[in-house]
């Protein structure tokens, strides 16, 4: 058996800590958190070394290791990183690690609920690791799964029908994608699920325009519901607002981006002509996203039914970076997933700070709390700003980048997603005033402000998104050179079909 | 002396070191909170005088020095500097003003509960201000203009317990926000047009000043393309230097602390507007219909905003009425061709409305009140501060040789030479001026001391208040200040700004003459309207018909977005949640899932509803499929 790298590691250590978890008798609380903190500490000490070492300059898929399974289907565990999934990855230890230190907050169950919390986070590594295409789809499931136990037992509210809605939801969308990863199999004619293999394909021999034609759109449906393509944005509020709140952050900050992610790697990057047939209109659809669901959050009176909206409409921004098809836009695109992660999950994780001590979420019981908790009100302003799109964020270089492409490209959605800009602030101000401003609300009178290691996940969150709206060029390096790749096929596709809209001119 | 390469990092970046360093170390010190913040303006200050005198030393301007910020293929911004004359004036103004109000904000803001929040925040507002100023590109600059919006809802709510102040806070956000909407399309079309010739496009000032106008004499670029960016970067301009319409978060604005009043809403960033303009005024300079918008929109603000400040009783409500009219004779400067006159008033004006403000700023921190029917006899109670005050109305009359009279005859000048409306315009509304601002005196300085009805004023309680003059941190800014705006005509500021090319306009007597008279008008019938002994109601009052109430309700502007708001905020949202929720979720999404059901009851049976067993089946999957991964190897 070869020596496993570092990537299979990553993957590795969430997985053997939730077995050993299994062992641990459920009153040795302490330990029952040390070891799950141990296991996703591991994870982030590799997801960093994994940025660090990897090589800029060659790019490409790196830290290859590859098991195979069944040959004769060209099933093998294969995983690696190029530069799109390892900023995505870090992102996700980065929450992996700040999750777990939310969880050790879960008062009832707390073994089981890290348990299945640790394999949703293996479900999330695996399918930003795996390159090979079974293993990409067995992870996708492996993530949604274990979501229905986590809302259904430890949620609040209407969590039952949340749960319910949100499985069934994930799981038809990924049969849809399913059914069009098979007819991906088959098109080929490789008899193989490797995606470097099909990758290495499709730039040679392009798959049929025919098959491009159906199987692109049942990719971005498929993936796309959980990327809240409206309308299928539904199930996303409601299961946040149900959702303990630690998976509310792995969901709205990783488990949305696997379907970006999804959509970018097997749709746009194996089927490019597709692609272009079918973006113009979903970038209209990423309007809508932004404008119809920011419209729909200043309608909420659920702190999480706002951040939860909210999150739907920001997707508008990813949908709409995906459907431009240029170098900036896709660029941007990654870099806003890497942004938007961190900045949801801090949301939420702050929400449920002060839910879990005034056990109410309405915006009306909420009020003036800044003066009682300042230090959870700073964060949840900066939140709300780095939400707004507010510059010094990481978010603002992401939308920055999704607008000036789709100005090139899609120019009349820009304006819209531009306008979405003014929306977002409105409600988010809105929020702002009236949970953190004003006279305070007896419901806070006994609010305790977040104290020493408590602070932690915030810092580290609101931190990166600083040092890296800061610094961009943290990132974008190694977003653009595992972009590059894509958008050569990108390129190469649009060769080969005469653009319809003709020269592109100016004024 | 250290690298001029180094002056610009230090000078923008000590403000926000002194910002980070409190936020970190100082919440609970208001004593160092002050030091760091104070320290921070004043190595700006004097990193600013460094660079002046360097340049003027050496030469060697522009400077400009750039690093890759975002940098892929198809886009380029970079973060860089650009030093120019433009650049150099505004840098000490805002220091210069700013250091100022610093150490006014020490005395003004002692004892209040958030010391050390205050000073972070304005020392955030520094660094954003300052980058707004050294930006040598429209994305850096748009950063910085963003966060200048940020420190100023921040300082605006900064007593945000308070509902009002809470909301007006957010009121100059989001207006702000509605503004920058038209401000970030400009700039995406600005980029676009720079690679009309399909050239590498750029955000550059200096790159697109050489390039534009020369695409326009190749005829490349038509002219209404530029006529649509220069107006929709305007539209920027609008928001930040609250123009008309959009004037209407700046008057709310108020509900911030006085000193705050002083620095950003009357002295730098309401002004930045106007420096934007300066700084990409290659846009619009060969446009005329451009030009043409741009001086309606600032005489129309000059006028109106002057009308409304007649019928205020606050007095920082007043004086922000007074600024808003007097950015509308910055922005009509611009639109008559001239930048150098525009940055000539945004100067003095910096001088005499910050000093105006720090005025009332001392008055209210004594007397508790900002109504200037329960202040008077301030000449007898607070002698240094009235005196001041009347050298600061003075400047704002226009009135020689204060410095006021000069950069507002260059306008008057200028108008004058372009177009009779426009003149005739800002003459009446020098007129106006004078008669609010005489008001105010008369009423507040001169007359009678008038009984304080109710305490209000800063919520930062101070029990009994002392009498008397305010301490001497608070006298110091105001008598600097009070010289600036009396002298501020002779210290060769227009001619600093062209640098010897060319001259500064000569005084048009004529013009000069007129303005003065109109000034003198003002004051004459404010005089005999407020002049009066024993006056307790304002005579304006009782004017006949609904012209007063008009003027009172701000033309129903407010209440006119206020309805617009509640169009999208209300009335939309709601109905587009009502389809949400009745549409897509009640008969789209349960209608299928009823379909489903019975594929779902099957489901059910492996659903015990026990954590242990799903976990068990969980934890036995993973090792089975662990044990196929690694056994394969």
């Amino acid at each position: 058996m070869p020596h496993p790298g570092p990537v299979s590691l990553l993957l590795l250590s969430p997985a053997l800590g939730g077995a050993i978890l299994l062992f641990i008798p459920k009153d040795r609380v302490e330990w029952l958190k040390k070891t799950a903190l141990a296991a996703v500490s591991v994870s982030l000490a590799l997801a960093v070394f994994l940025f660090c070492r990897y090589d800029r300059t060659a790019g490409g898929y790196q830290f290859i290791d590859k098991i195979d399974w069944v040959p004769s289907l060209g099933i093998a565990y294969h995983v690696g990183v190029d530069g799109i999934n390892l900023v995505l990855l870090l992102m996700t230890a980065v929450l992996a690690f700040a999750g777990v230190w939310v969880s050790c907050g879960v008062k009832e169950r707390l073994k089981e609920y890290l348990v299945f919390y640790l394999f949703l986070i293996v479900g999330c590594f695996g399918v930003l690791s795996a390159l090979n295409i079974f293993f990409i789809y067995f992870f996708y499931e492996t993530a949604v799964v274990p979501v229905f136990p986590l809302i259904g037992v430890w949620g609040s509210g209407n969590k039952e029908y949340a749960t319910m809605k949100l499985t069934l939801y994930l799981t038809l969308g990924a049969v849809l994608a399913l059914v069009a990863l098979l007819a991906l199999y088959f098109t080929t004619g490789l008899n193989t699920f490797d995606l470097t293999a099909i990758e290495a394909a499709v730039r040679e021999n392009p798959l049929p325009l025919s098959f491009q034609r159906w199987a692109f759109p049942l990719i971005l449906v498929g993936f796309g519901v959980i990327l809240t393509l409206w309308p299928f944005h539904t199930w996303s509020p409601m299961g946040y607002a149900a959702a303990p709140t630690s998976v509310s952050m792995l969901h709205a900050g990783v488990l949305k981006k696997l379907g970006a992610y999804a959509i970018i790697r097997l749709g746009i990057g194996l089927m490019p002509q597709g692609a272009a047939l079918w973006m113009p209109l979903v970038s209209w659809i990423a309007v809508i996203n932004i404008l119809y669901c920011g419209f729909v959050a200043y309608a909420q009176k659920d702190l999480k039914f706002i951040l939860g909206y909210s999150s739907c409409s920001h997707m508008g921004y990813i949908l709409l970076g995906l459907s431009c098809l240029t170098p900036v836009a896709l660029n941007g695109t990654v870099f806003f997933m890497f942004a938007h992660g961190l900045m949801a999950a801090l949301g939420f994780a702050l929400v449920g700070f002060i839910y879990d001590q005034t056990h109410t979420r309405l915006l009306e019981d909420w009020g003036g709390f800044g003066k009682k908790i300042p230090f959870v009100a700073t964060i949840f302003v900066m939140t709300a700003m780095a939400s707004s799109g507010v510059p010094g964020f990481a978010n603002f270089i992401g939308e920055l980048m999704i607008l000036l492409g789709a100005w090139d490209t899609r120019r009349w959605q820009a304006v819209g997603a531009v306008a979405g800009l003014v929306v977002t602030a409105g409600y988010m101000l809105k929020t702002v005033r009236a949970s953190m401003q004003g006279p305070l609300s007896p419901r806070g009178a006994s609010l305790l402000d977040a104290k020493g290691w408590q602070r932690l996940p915030y810092l580290l969150l609101i931190a990166l998104l600083i040092l890296v709206g800061f610094l961009p060029a943290l990132l974008l390096p190694t977003i653009s050179k595992g972009t590059a790749p894509i958008l050569e096929r990108i390129h190469s596709a649009q060769a080969q079909v005469p653009s319809p809209g003709g020269p592109r001119h100016v004024a | 002396m250290v690298d001029p390469r180094l002056l610009p990092w230090i000078v923008l970046f000590a403000p926000f070191l002194a910002s980070v360093l409190i936020c970190l170390f100082s919440m609970k010190s208001p004593r160092l909170a002050s030091g760091l913040a104070v320290a921070g303006i004043l190595v700006s200050l004097a990193g600013s005088a460094a660079l002046f005198l360097h340049h003027s030393a050496h030469g060697g301007l522009p400077a400009e020095r750039s690093f890759p910020w975002i940098e892929i293929a198809g886009l380029s911004v970079d973060f860089g500097f650009l030093i120019d004359r433009l650049s150099l004036l505004m840098l000490l103004v805002v220091t210069g003003v700013g250091s100022c109000i610093f150490f006014y904000s020490v005395g003004y803001m002692k004892g209040d509960s958030s010391f050390p929040r205050y000073f972070a925040s304005l020392s955030f507002f520094a660094f954003s201000m300052l980058g707004i100023v050294l930006a040598n590109n429209f994305v850096m600059l748009f950063v910085f203009w963003e966060l200048v919006a940020v420190s100023s809802y921040l300082l605006i709510g900064f007593w945000f317990e308070k509902p009002s102040a809470a909301d007006a806070g957010n009121k100059a956000f989001i207006v702000n926000r509605v503004a920058d909407f038209g401000f970030v399309l400009g700039i995406f079309y600005v980029w676009t047009l720079s690679g009309a010739d399909g050239g590498a496009r750029s955000f550059g000032f200096t790159h697109l000043e050489s390039i534009l106008p020369e695409f326009l004499a190749k005829g490349i670029l038509a002219p209404t393309a530029l006529v649509i960016a220069s107006l929709l970067v305007f539209c920027g301009v609008i928001g930040k230097s609250a123009q008309f319409p959009l004037y209407i978060w700046l008057p709310d604005a108020m509900e911030g602390p006085t000193p705050v009043s002083a620095l950003i809403h009357a002295a730098t960033m309401v002004a930045a507007g106007v420096y934007l303009m300066s700084r990409c005024f290659f846009l619009v300079s060969g446009v005329p219909q451009a030009l043409g918008w741009i001086a309606a929109t600032g005489a129309l603000t000059a006028l109106l905003a002057a009308i409304l400040a007649v019928a205020q009783n606050d007095i920082k409500k007043i004086l922000a009425y007074s600024t808003i009219s007097q950015l509308g004779y910055m922005v009509l400067a611009l639109g008559l061709g001239s930048s150098t006159v525009a940055m000539y008033h945004l100067t003095t004006h910096a001088f005499f409305k910050a000093l105006l403000f720090l005025g009332a700023g001392a008055v209210i921190h004594r007397l508790g009140t900002q109504d200037i029917w329960e202040m008077g006899a301030l000449l007898k109670r607070m002698p240094v501060t009235a005196v001041t005050f009347l050298v600061g109305t003075l400047a704002l009359c226009g009135l020689p040789p204060f410095s006021g009279f000069f950069s507002k005859d260059e306008i008057l000048t200028l108008a004058h030479e372009h177009n009779r409306t426009l003149y005739v315009t800002a003459l009446f509304t020098a007129f106006l001026t004078a008669f609010y601002m005489g008001r105010a005196s008369w009423i507040a300085v001169l007359g009678p001391e008038r009984k304080i009805k109710h305490a209000h004023g800063p919520s930062h309680g101070h029990g009994d208040r002392p009498r008397g003059e305010a301490p001497l941190v608070m006298l110091a800014p105001l008598v600097l200040l009070a010289c600036l705006a009396a002298a501020g005509g002779f210290i060769g500021i227009p001619e600093f700004i062209l640098g010897g090319h060319g001259h500064a306009a000569p005084l048009n007597l004529p013009v000069a003459v007129t303005s003065t008279v109109a000034a003198l008008l003002g004051i004459a019938a404010a005089t005999a309207l407020f002049g009066k002994k024993g006056l307790s109601a304002d005579p304006l009052a009782r004017a006949p018909g609904k012209a007063y109430a008009f003027i009172v309700n701000k033309y129903y502007l407010d209440d006119l977005f206020s309805a617009i708001a509640g169009f999208f905020q209300n009335a939309l949202a709601k109905i587009l949640f009502w389809f949400d929720w009745n549409i897509l979720i009640q008969k789209g999404v349960n209608g299928a899932a009823g379909a489903t059901s019975r594929a779902a009851s099957l489901m059910r049976r492996a659903q015990t509803g026990r954590v242990q067993d799903y976990a068990t089946t969980f934890g036995f999957g993973f090792v089975v499929l662990a044990y196929f991964m690694l056994s394969k190897g």
